[in-house]
């Protein structure tokens, strides 16, 4: 999927992440808080690259600020926010297929 | 990823709480809360701006997490809403136990739900049946219309009436007795009881006042709910507590159970146990409260 407009989704609050994607042209530009990064941050990260490898981003810039998400929850926040910039988020969503 | 086993049509329903769908803090661990089933809300408590977001953490909690033994039902918005179709897909694929139709007014709601849950099945490989449904009753149109509701599908486990909007209807608020709504939970109850599905009342939704609250769910229980729709984990205990045979209960329905049996190989229909007159007629009720002594684990025997 390509990044075509600036999409957000998730909150800030605890136990939620808030994900940012903004079209890019330099790879997957990922800028990473969470207050959790000691613990997990290297985890998180790897979520996040592998999610947007499953929904076939190659290219934007991903701001995710993450307040302790649960993994379940970094990958809908994420998958929502691909969704959302390209207009694709209301219907025949591909459950089980490409949403994993 | 967490396969869920097949959900059973008639199950121990005392408490049904509702959870915001959209909010990962809650949904994450509402199984430690002991309650019979949750609700996970895709329709009020979600904003309409979010209701995207809501399925997309919808799906993965269902796949991800290990709700045991809670049955998991999902309420989807309204079938006058663009969002009704992508909730009965996303809880077809996740998963979900069963499919709470809101503001639900005839069959012809139960038999559209239905269809879209069949097709979903069918794009998602899940066994066909799998998916049961509820409905939530929240009209003067839907109470006149309650038996249709109940009896429109074999897919329909219960309805639970829907106190907020019902009021509203029938302009009246809540009274520390229940006569505001007396008619319509009767009315609600003997439906469901002739369409053989189990009957829920609506929230409670002062959680300071806890005296009223006993008050009502005393009152479901004396009017043959199965069960009561909660707002807050603090509000199961007593209902499980209230909905529980009493000691004296198991052992009158143990002794009437046994009875019946013995004197019906005897060829004798009408005898007397601790002094009172049983026939064949007490015999449901006994195997029902022997059936729910040993769902709250209170039974062991074997009688049912």
């Amino acid at each position: 999927m390509d990044i075509k407009n600036v999409a957000m989704a998730g909150t800030l609050e605890s136990s939620d992440v808030q994900v940012t994607v903004e079209p890019g042209d330099n790879g997957i530009e990922l800028t990473l808080t969470s207050s959790v990064m000691n613990q997990y941050g290297r985890q998180i990260k790897a979520t996040i690259l592998e999610t947007l490898e499953r929904l076939g981003v190659s290219s934007a810039r991903v701001t995710v600020v993450d307040k302790g998400a649960l993994e379940c929850t970094l990958k809908a926040r994420v998958e929502c926010a691909v969704f959302r910039s390209c207009g694709q988020s209301a219907e025949n969503i591909p459950w089980g297929g490409v949403i994993r | 990823m967490i396969p869920r086993p097949k959900p059973e049509r008639f199950r121990l329903r005392r408490t049904m709480m509702f959870m915001n769908a959209q909010k990962p803090g809650l949904i994450k661990d509402a199984y430690i809360y002991g309650v019979d089933s949750i609700m996970l809300d895709l329709e009020d408590a979600v904003a309409e701006n979010q209701k995207d977001a809501a399925r997309f953490s919808l799906y993965h909690a269902l796949k991800t997490i290990d709700y045991g033994d809670t049955e998991v039902i999902v309420r989807i918005n309204g079938l006058d809403t663009p969002h009704w179709k992508e909730d009965v897909r996303v809880c077809v694929a996740g998963g979900a136990d069963g499919i709470r139709i809101a503001k639900c007014e005839s069959a012809q709601d139960v038999k559209d739900v239905e269809a879209a849950i069949e097709m979903a099945e069918e794009e998602f490989g899940v066994e066909k049946g799998r998916t049961l449904i509820m409905a939530a009753l929240e009209s003067p149109k839907g109470i006149m219309n309650a038996y249709e509701i109940c009896a429109a599908s074999d897919r329909m486990f219960g309805v639970a009436i829907s106190g907020g909007d019902l009021r509203k209807c029938l302009q009246t608020s809540p009274q520390p007795d229940g006569v505001d709504m007396l008619v319509a939970r009767g009315q609600m109850i003997l439906a469901a009881r002739a369409a053989g599905i189990q009957c829920f009342d609506t929230v409670f939704t002062n959680l300071d006042d806890m005296e009223g609250f006993e008050a009502e769910v005393r009152q479901n229980k004396a009017m043959g709910f199965d069960g009561k729709s909660l707002i807050n984990p603090k509000q199961i205990r007593l209902v499980h507590e209230i909905f529980a045979p009493t000691e004296k209960e198991i052992i009158q329905a143990e002794k009437i159970v046994n009875a019946v049996r013995e004197n019906a190989a005897k060829g004798l229909g009408v005898f007397t146990v601790d002094g009172k007159m049983i026939d064949i007629a007490f015999l449901p009720g006994a195997e029902r409260t022997l059936r729910l002594a040993k769902a709250c684990g209170m039974y062991k025997g074997d009688l049912v």
